[in-house]
């Protein structure tokens, strides 16, 4: 019987689908990270926490929501980790367990903007629904 | 007075460029003792040594000067040219007027200056040359291989494979060394005895290799071809062409603890033993130090029980002398003492082991018989903590470590964690490490397999301190990408202790006059070049007395020790090299400077009987340059304080005329 911990770790590895084993920690993701003065854990740290199983600590962290999922790391990744989806299921579980969706599909077409890029408007959602 | 022709290349622009060539071959044509100069477009092609050897033959010339690119790269062609014409081949000297001239000036009159300058200080030195020949010393057709590791085996396999005796010298009772200790061979994970011990048994059986086990060498004279060595065989109390290993004797005998040193003391053997089962040669070795006849004069129970009746317990030491053309030195490594090392309490828990401990703890001939269980109450380990780099690149310390990486540590933990997590998947396994250091074919992905297939937790930092806590061991170390100081409660720790160079290497350097670095490990002659060879002639390396090295590594230089062996013996005479030192015994006051310094102990010192101006006769102490061994160094011409000591060829006076031709 997996603990609550385990539980956790199980759930965002097979909702991301990566292996964060796969990892080697050169640094790149965290390396090309547009966002990386604004986060405290960074894309490497994420990664390895998730291995770690320090799931809460992420998901507590206001970075979860600072990650831009402009997926350069995911490009970058020289193992093919993909470390912005690891971010994105942390953030997923951590939605999951504040209960709303806070951007529904129907919320979009008002948010449509010619200021705005559609990769941004697309990323909000993927940021603020479960 | 010499007959000189002056030889000045354009080497296409490379020359022609910036110096005028034309005018050089002009104003050397004044020059004392020329008597012929002339320019040509390639001087080292064919038409441009035709040139050169017409000349010699018309105008009857005594020597020559080339004034072309560096002697490193056409020397040699042009002292062939001229040994076609008769002429002897050192009577050439290069003037280097393209690489130190016209490759650095871009201005033709400074070019062209400086090119004169240079071709009339080598003919300066061309008027003082004298010819030159070299000596011939013969070759004793037999290689001795100190050492009967994996280095030594496949060095002697592959000289004895050529068709030459080879002599394996091993200070154990049986050859096999560190891999004979090993459970499994990265990264292929096959068992080393499965790989070694066929190997053996071809040494054994190979009629041109002899095999001098339980035995040193204890002298070493001669040089290159004709070394004379002289081997202890140390009394093993037992006749070696007798003894059929049966074992009898060892299971007999009554004195049975005695620390196992082929498994590293965890466990007992007999005073009489044979140290594994597939040992070369397979007879039984008494420890004197033990066994209790021999202390005591009671007991004589191995002596009953032999049905061969190979047992002597009067026997002594022996010496054998024996001449060889060539000598490998692979005298191999052992792990660092890690008693220093309080931090990880090596010496207060048993359960704190070194890897060299662990393979035997993991393998099937070991103390626990393959089962991996702790040294201190025979449990299973549930966590095991790795610690790499102890000792290694450990520049602060000294006393304690070594500075240098020791190269196979990252690949055998690797292995060790893989198999254990393999054998045994409930067991946690964390690896310690500064850096993950795996270049070689199939070494990194190996490595990554550890991790990925394996879940071996690799932490990025050093453990500080391990302090024994009951049955656990307390581990502390830092996890520097988490940030966070790490606390395991480890049920047995692993050190990757660093490895150094066999004791036995410096005294028998010392014997070889073979160079060695600060870390006692053999340095060869050329670091990229020559990696096999010493810088002493005859001598050659194979293995880690050379350096760290994993076992492909090792068996690839002995492979190519072996290749500078058989083409050393394949030669009937050695032809050396003529510039060689020379001592002017009128003028040597005895002061032993120059055998001080020379590095290839090619210099000696005799007494030797000198008639003086009165017709008396006084005995005086000079010294004696073997030219088979000298290299043409030209140290000791340097430090002579008397000026006797001369090298032939770059002779003093002829390096003041170079000098004195460029001041003019």
């Amino acid at each position: 019987m997996l603990d609550k911990k385990e539980l956790l770790k199980e759930q965002v590895i097979r909702a991301s689908g990566v292996n964060p084993l796969k990892c080697m920690r050169c640094g790149k993701c965290s390396g090309t990270c547009p966002s990386y003065d604004e986060m405290e854990y960074h894309p490497h740290q994420f990664v390895y926490m998730v291995e770690m199983g320090d799931i809460e600590t992420l998901m507590k962290s206001e970075s979860v929501y600072k990650c831009l999922s402009c997926f350069a790391c995911v490009e970058r990744c020289p193992r093919g980790v993909e470390p912005a989806k690891i971010i994105e299921a942390v953030r997923l579980e951590a939605i999951r367990q504040k209960g709303n969706n806070h951007m529904t599909a129907n919320d979009i077409p008002e948010k449509v903007n010619d200021d705005i890029p559609q990769q941004a408007i697309m990323s909000a959602m993927r940021k603020y629904s479960k | 007075m010499q007959r000189i022709g002056v030889f000045v290349c354009h080497c296409g622009t490379n020359i022609a460029g910036t110096v005028d060539v034309k005018a050089v071959a002009e104003a050397l044509k004044t020059e004392p003792g020329v008597v012929f100069s002339t320019d040509y477009q390639y001087m080292c092609s064919q038409a441009g040594q035709d040139i050169i050897k017409k000349a010699i033959a018309e105008y009857n010339l005594t020597g020559i000067v080339v004034c072309s690119c560096s002697p490193r790269m056409h020397e040699a062609t042009f002292r062939k040219t001229a040994a076609a014409a008769g002429l002897n081949p050192y009577m050439v000297e290069i003037a280097n007027i393209r690489e130190q001239c016209s490759w650095v000036h871009k201005e033709v009159p400074i070019g062209t200056e400086k090119a004169i300058i240079l071709a009339k200080a080598a003919v300066a030195k061309v008027n003082l040359n004298a010819p030159l020949t070299p000596g011939e010393s013969p070759v004793t057709k037999r290689a001795l291989v100190i050492g009967g590791g994996i280095a030594g085996i496949q060095t002697a396999l592959d000289i004895a494979d050529a068709g030459f005796p080879v002599d394996i010298v091993e200070t154990k009772p049986t050859i096999g060394g560190k891999m004979a200790q090993l459970d499994k061979t990265f990264p292929t994970l096959d068992c080393a005895a499965c790989i070694l011990t066929p190997k053996m048994v071809d040494v054994a059986q190979n009629d041109k290799i002899r095999v001098f086990s339980y035995s040193e060498v204890t002298e070493v004279g001669g040089f290159v071809g004709n070394f004379e060595v002289t081997i202890k065989r140390r009394a093993r109390y037992v006749k070696e062409d007798i003894c059929t290993g049966c074992g009898l004797c060892t299971e007999k005998c009554p004195q049975k603890k005695v620390p196992n040193e082929f498994n590293l003391g965890m466990d007992n053997r007999s005073a009489i033993y044979i140290p594994f089962a597939q040992a070369v040669p397979k007879v039984a070795t008494i420890d004197p130090n033990h066994c209790m006849k021999l202390k005591t004069g009671k007991c004589g129970v191995c002596s009953k029980v032999c049905t061969a009746g190979a047992i002597d317990y009067e026997a002594k030491d022996e010496f054998v002398k024996e001449k060889y053309g060539a000598i490998v030195v692979a005298t191999g490594f052992n792990p660092i003492s890690m008693e220093k090392f309080d931090e990880f309490a090596y010496s207060q828990s048993k359960d704190v082991i070194t890897s060299l401990e662990l393979e035997r703890l993991m393998n099937a001939a070991g103390p626990t018989g393959g089962t991996l269980l702790r040294p201190s109450d025979h449990e299973h380990p549930h966590t095991i903590v790795f610690v790499q780099c102890v000792g290694s690149r450990c520049e602060a310390c000294a006393e304690k470590g070594k500075e240098y990486c020791s190269k196979i540590c990252c690949m055998y933990t690797a292995k060790h964690a893989m198999l254990i997590r393999d054998k045994y998947p409930d067991t946690e396994v964390y690896v310690f490490y500064i850096d993950v250091r795996t270049p070689g074919k199939n070494f990194d992905e190996f490595y990554r397999r550890a991790v990925e297939e394996y879940g071996v937790h690799y932490i990025k930092g050093m453990v500080g301190k391990v302090s024994p806590e009951g049955n656990k061991l307390k581990v502390q170390g830092s996890d520097l990408i988490y940030g966070r100081q790490l606390h395991i409660d480890a049920d047995l720790v692993v050190l990757a202790a660093a490895i150094e160079p066999d004791k036995s290497a410096r005294p028998l350097a010392t014997m070889l006059t073979a160079s060695m670095d600060t870390n006692d490990f053999f340095t060869e002659a050329h670091p990229k070049l020559r990696p096999v060879e010493s810088p002493t002639a005859g001598v050659f390396l194979s293995g880690t007395c050379q350096g760290p090295k994993d076992i492909p590594e090792t068996v690839s230089q002995a492979g190519a020790a072996a290749s500078k062996v058989i083409g050393l013996l394949c030669k009937d005479k050695l032809t050396g090299n003529p510039c060689v030192a020379h001592s002017d015994e009128m003028m040597c006051n005895g002061c032993s400077t120059c055998e001080k310094v020379c590095p290839y102990g090619a210099i000696s010192y005799v007494d030797k009987e000198f008639r003086m101006p009165d017709r008396t006769t006084k005995v005086r102490r000079v010294a004696v340059v073997n030219e088979a061994v000298c290299q043409g160094c030209g140290a000791c011409t340097v430090a002579c304080m008397s000026g006797a000591m001369d090298l032939k060829g770059f002779m003093n006076k002829q390096i003041m005329a170079e000098v004195d031709a460029i001041c003019k």
